[in-house]
């Protein structure tokens, strides 16, 4: 049963894209870059969710990866319209 | 099941979560390491959109060998897959507009210009 | 019926995606996707008043079978041109792409395909909608990439929308 060992190795990881998605957000040369790393940044989180619903051996977390993946969508193109017309909802 | 299904599965699941992880991985570091803004975008839209795929179809199937079906992993999925491009377009439309893209655009070809620095252009 | 469901296949669609919200079989989400699937077409059908007209339904499920299996080789190639290939090498390029679709559903499809497959993604779309910009991450040959998007995606799209 090596499933544990590979979940730990996957959540590293994930520590790890964080931490340089954290470095990024701060560094970021330009506000589109920020929204970039906003986007990915999300995106790891929904990894993380599902990660620590298969680590609990459990199907209830996937409804917060679901609401996750929804608002998040939401968000960047929220963002990014604000960037484009200078407002969100005409 | 068997023992040896078991292993079987337990060994090719593991496989696929490393795989995930190295691409999420592979996705933050490519917004680091990538020196230009539109060279930036390709990271993280493919490749973290397949770890989270790898940790999806693990969760599916894990649930699946405890005889509990669940469907919401296919939703997220499609989801992901649906609106990856999406992002990918505005945050592409939003760099050309503010300039922060690599400038000399080609020619559209078709006599029109691109559709984000058309002087009135209408809804995105 | 026309008026009462003006896209048929989105109130199918609905439905389907309410169940898979919900993830489980009881009436009451019957009743409750029923009544999205009925509303949902109705407020937005002044922003979408034609039906997309598929006209080979097999020929779009072995397309996004390809897409697939395209986005996993796509995540290989971006990973090594990430990894291992020195800064001053990687070659971006944007490449416009004229487009022989006509149909919005196609085209956009056609754009999401572009940008989920190997080293491009789709930027732009010219203001009349008739050309495509793509950026390429690594593409030493823009026009081969080109050529390479019209006869893999665009000629199959072409079969089945029009």
């Amino acid at each position: 049963m090596i499933l544990p060992y590979a979940l730990q190795f996957f959540l590293g990881c994930l520590t790890l894209a964080f931490a340089m998605n954290l470095w990024r957000l701060f560094t970021a040369p330009t506000v589109t870059d920020r929204v970039l790393v906003l986007d990915t940044m999300t995106i790891n989180a929904i990894a993380l969710v599902v990660l620590y619903g298969i680590w609990g051996g459990t199907g209830l977390y996937l409804e917060v990866a679901v609401l996750f993946a929804l608002t998040s969508f939401v968000g960047t193109v929220a963002y990014c319209r604000y960037l484009l017309r200078g407002n969100i909802i005409e | 099941m068997t023992p040896v299904l078991d292993t079987a599965l337990d060994l090719a699941l593991s496989a696929v979560l490393v795989g995930g992880g190295i691409f999420a991985l592979v996705g933050s570091y490519g917004l680091l390491r990538l020196p230009r803004p539109m060279q930036r975008l390709h990271a993280p839209t493919k490749a973290t959109t397949i770890g989270v795929g790898a940790a999806l179809l693990v969760s599916a199937l894990d649930l699946l060998s405890q005889s509990q079906i669940s469907w919401q992993e296919l939703l997220i999925t499609l989801f992901l897959l649906l609106t990856a491009p999406v992002s990918a377009l505005f945050l592409a439309k939003t760099l050309i507009l503010r300039g922060e893209a690599d400038a000399n655009l080609p020619d559209t070809g078709t006599g029109k210009p691109w559709a984000t620095l058309a002087p009135e252009h209408s809804d995105p | 019926m026309r008026r009462v469901f003006p896209h048929p296949y989105l109130s199918l669609t609905l439905v389907v995606l309410w169940f898979l919200l919900v993830n489980q079989w009881k009436l009451g989400s019957l009743v409750m996707a029923i009544i999205l699937a009925t509303i949902i077409p109705l407020l937005t059908s002044a922003w979408w008043p034609d039906r997309p007209r598929v006209k080979r339904p097999f020929a779009l499920a072995a397309y996004a079978l390809l897409v697939l299996w395209d986005v996993i080789v796509a995540n290989f190639q971006v990973a090594r041109i990430v990894l291992f290939m020195p800064r001053a090498k990687i070659q971006s390029a944007w490449i416009t792409v004229p487009l022989d679709l006509k149909s919005p559903e196609a085209i956009s499809l056609l754009a999401g395909t572009i940008t989920m497959t190997p080293g491009t993604l789709t930027a732009d779309t010219s203001a009349c909608g008739r050309a495509l910009l793509v950026h390429a991450l690594h593409a030493p040959d823009p026009d081969a990439v080109r050529d390479d998007i019209k006869a893999r995606y665009e000629s199959r799209l072409q079969r089945i929308f029009e």
